[in-house]
């Protein structure tokens, strides 16, 4: 029995777990040199801090990681700096890249996706200037080199990653200029209750808001942003409040996200349908509530299955696995399992309220200027994304063919979200109408000898 | 921009070259920060004339900070660590 794991975050080192628990050795395959995800992501060896200055209120959650995941390398076909580029469905094989040099083909009987998110964005004029990032990449500037985006960061957006890079920033001397939060109070307000279904994790939330105050960062919700100023670097951020007075904030950089997206193009390769989640207001590769997907042999687990967190990764991870055991006649702990489902039951009731406390901001996009570049990549403005509406893009893969909007270097993960957005508005259909870009191997950039 | 020097910087000096300049850095940065922090401002320049690009995401997905790294080919700045004495080409 081969069973392959993409991915050495959370949900994947609960799914290692459980197969080796059971007596299974998985190849395990990770992008980067070490394990541990975004969230808990660990910095290169020569760095000292330790779990608690590194985590924070992570720190208990990011130790427990990390030394599961230490003691599951050794008792693993452990793979570190290894890209999975392309799946063979039909033939059960995977494409891998090994130090950005080596190809290889990995074939499985059972494969486990576990492959994580990336930031949402929001296109805004100047976002393609030096010292604009995203809201993940100025959380892993800090947490994984020590450095911050800039000495003075506007950080923009909504959501808890919001407050919670803001407070990190906050703390490593790097005060915010601005928080700059696109939703309104009674939005959140609204969505609060439901939000007990995981107390700790909002009162954290409101937590790192109160702290945030405390240090006397200013947070101003409901707001619009309106462009990045800057000629080879950012200045100043403009943007609008809700009673629709103008302000210039000035800056050294900017941290921009709005929620989460899944890395879920391994999932389309292996040929799983996609369908439109309206509360996270993302295409998500289907599967059960174990994770099984609707193609044999292959489940997903962790936000790359749909956003729900670093807690709702370990548990899915785990579920994922124990289901991969089952379908194969192996040994499974029935207990785990039923423990696992409730426990998935009732986060997924608090996922919802939080996505609804933050959501995407589609309209902004949708009204976007033209000139402003959708796709960073082969800078596409929205103008020429609504010129191919005209000319009869009634969905994005056209809309990419005719301009190009998805078609660069990043695939399509940063312009995908904001330019359904644009499509949709352009054609006067709702979003999940103009449908989602259908990935393409190779899922990074491979040098071309290796294609072959 | 100013990417800045907060947490953790006690590690030992080291130095490697971009564009043929030497560049400070220390053990266990990435490319891109070494370059950011060292100040040079951004670590490509877009194909289609808007400038300079300084990476976006941090994290290998967005592919906007690739640089050259001579005897090794294009890599990702932000998830390639400096090892002294490599030359890196910004393009």
């Amino acid at each position: 029995m081969r069973i392959v794991v993409v991915g050495g975050g959370p949900a994947g080192i609960r799914a290692v777990e459980q197969l080796v628990r059971a007596g299974v050795t998985p190849i395990w395959i990770e992008e980067g040199p070490d394990g541990g995800g975004r969230i808990t992501q660990r910095p290169p060896p020569g760095f000292t801090r330790d779990h608690a200055a590194l985590y924070g209120a992570d720190a208990g959650r990011a130790r427990r990681l990390h030394a599961t995941l230490d003691a599951m390398k050794p008792r693993t076909d452990w793979r570190p700096d290894t890209l999975v580029w392309n799946i063979r469905p039909q033939d059960k094989v995977l494409h891998t890249l090994t130090n950005g040099a080596a190809q290889g083909e990995v074939a499985y009987d059972a494969l486990i996706l576990c492959t994580g998110a990336m930031d949402r964005v929001l296109p805004l004029p100047g976002w393609t200037l030096p010292g604009v990032t995203t809201l993940g990449g100025a959380q892993v500037a800090l947490k994984s080199q020590g450095v911050g985006i800039g000495a003075n960061p506007v950080l923009i957006g909504t959501g808890p990653l919001l407050w919670l890079t803001a407070l990190q920033y906050a703390k490593a001397g790097a005060k915010p200029a601005a928080v700059l939060d696109t939703t309104d109070f009674l939005t959140k307000a609204r969505f609060g209750a439901g939000m007990l279904w995981n107390l700790p994790t909002l009162l954290r939330g409101m937590g790192l808001f109160a702290q945030l105050k405390l240090r006397g960062v200013k947070l101003h919700e409901d707001i619009t942003p309106l462009a990045i100023e800057g000629v080879d670097g950012v200045t100043a951020v403009h943007w609008r409040d809700a009673a629709w007075k103008e302000h210039v904030t000035p800056c050294d950089a900017v941290g921009m996200g709005w929620g989460l997206k899944p890395e879920a193009q391994l999932a389309d390769l292996a040929g799983v349908p996609f369908d439109y989640d309206a509360t996270q207001q993302n295409w998500v590769p289907r599967k059960d509530v174990a994770g099984r997907a609707p193609v044999a042999g292959v489940y997903l687990a962790g936000d790359g299955a749909g956003i729900g967190g670093v807690e709702v990764a370990e548990l899915a991870g785990a579920r994922a696995a124990l289901a991969a055991l089952g379908d194969a006649h192996l040994p499974s702990d029935m207990a785990l399992t039923q423990h696992l489902d409730g426990r998935l039951r009732t986060e997924r009731r608090f996922r919802k309220a939080l996505e609804q406390a933050f959501p995407y901001p589609a309209k902004l996009a949708a009204r976007m200027e033209d000139s402003t570049s959708v796709c960073r990549c082969e800078v596409i403005t929205a103008g020429e994304l609504r010129a191919a509406a005209a000319a009869d893009a009634p969905e994005v893969n056209r809309a990419k063919a005719f301009s190009r909007v998805g078609m660069g270097r990043c695939q399509g993960r940063l312009c995908g979200t904001p330019a359904a957005a644009v499509l949709a508005k352009a054609l006067s259909v709702e979003v999940p109408e103009v449908g989602r870009l259908r990935g393409q191997p190779p899922v990074k950039p491979v040098p071309l000898q290796q294609v072959g | 921009m100013t990417v800045t020097r907060l947490l953790d910087q006690d590690r030992t000096a080291i130095t490697f070259t971009v564009d043929g300049v030497q560049v400070p850095a220390k053990q266990g940065d990435t490319l891109l920060t070494a370059m950011l922090t060292a100040g040079l401002g951004h670590v490509r320049t877009s194909e289609f004339g808007d400038g300079g690009r300084a990476g976006f995401c941090w994290m290998g997905a967005c592919q906007d900070c690739w640089v050259l790294v001579v005897g090794k080919g294009v890599r990702r700045s932000c998830t390639t660590l400096v090892e002294p004495g490599i030359e890196v080409v910004r393009r």
